[in-house]
């Protein structure tokens, strides 16, 4: 079965979806991003979705289940490249995917990536000092 | 005025390799009818949606009907979607966003009646079901 290439990059995971994924290979890929995340411990996941000229409800929802299961291991998600008439169609299919992050592109993906990773740090250097 | 059928095609799913063939095959004939790029989505975003509702709930197979026609001034294109899978009991509960009985976000049905200019269903319990959506230009 075909898979969609996971780049590592440091802290980081890059994931370019080129392909009209048919369903099986769109969960596969979840299983696959969720895997690698604990596998190389990643801290942030970039995915990046500016090939893709259609986003349906099932597609949508793995980007959410992607999202919240990085989240529940640590790492931050950010969605870039949207088409704009992705968005459009997205909303009016009346899938808001408040979950989901997104940014324009991989730039401001990455930049966004880089302010939560070191907004978190600073807390866990802070929790080894509190006395309560 | 009756419709002058232009350009007509049967594709079957069966899989969801077929429901990948199929949103080409309709972003294909929505370009030949010069729709702009969001009208083209829309309509491809609503046939997968239709085509995946033929698999998880149309019994696991169905046939998808594809026309391209002239009404007067205006072209469109239609898909029929058949399924001989368990049919649908209450339909205006299937169409109520949130409302799923696969496990989905509920958003399938009433979400391409969203995206389309026409939407027509019928279901029979235990005979099958038949969606009919078109989108004009």
């Amino acid at each position: 079965m075909d898979r969609i290439p996971i780049l590592q990059m440091g802290e980081y995971l890059l994931v370019t979806i080129q392909v009209d994924m048919h369903d099986r290979l769109a969960l596969t890929l979840q299983d696959d991003l969720t895997n690698r995340i604990v596998e190389t411990g990643a801290r942030g996941l970039l995915i990046d979705i500016s090939s893709l000229s259609m986003v349906d409800s099932f597609i949508g929802r793995m980007l959410s289940n992607i999202s919240s299961m990085a989240r529940v291991l640590d790492a931050e998600t950010v969605v870039v490249g949207m088409q704009p008439a992705v968005a459009i169609t997205l909303v009016e299919l009346g899938l808001y995917l408040p979950a989901v992050r997104t940014a324009l592109n991989v730039e401001k993906g990455m930049a966004y990536l880089q302010e939560r990773l070191m907004e978190k740090s600073p807390m866990e250097s802070d929790s080894a000092d509190t006395e309560e | 005025m009756t419709p002058l059928i232009l350009k007509s095609e049967t594709v079957p799913i069966r899989s969801d390799e077929d429901v990948s063939r199929l949103r080409q095959t309709v972003r294909q004939y929505a370009i030949a009818l010069q729709f702009s790029i969001v009208e083209q989505t829309k309509i491809v975003t609503a046939a997968s949606e239709l085509g995946r509702n033929v698999i998880v709930h149309g019994g696991g197979e169905g046939t998808a009907y594809l026309e391209t026609f002239s009404q007067g001034i205006r072209n469109g294109l239609r898909i029929r979607f058949e399924d001989n899978g368990p049919g649908i009991a209450d339909i205006n509960q299937a169409l109520r966003d949130g409302f799923t009985t696969g496990g989905g976000l509920g958003l399938g049905l009433g979400g391409a009646k969203r995206l389309v200019n026409d939407f027509e269903i019928e279901s029979i319990p235990g005979k099958g079901t038949r969606v009919t959506i078109a989108r004009w230009k």
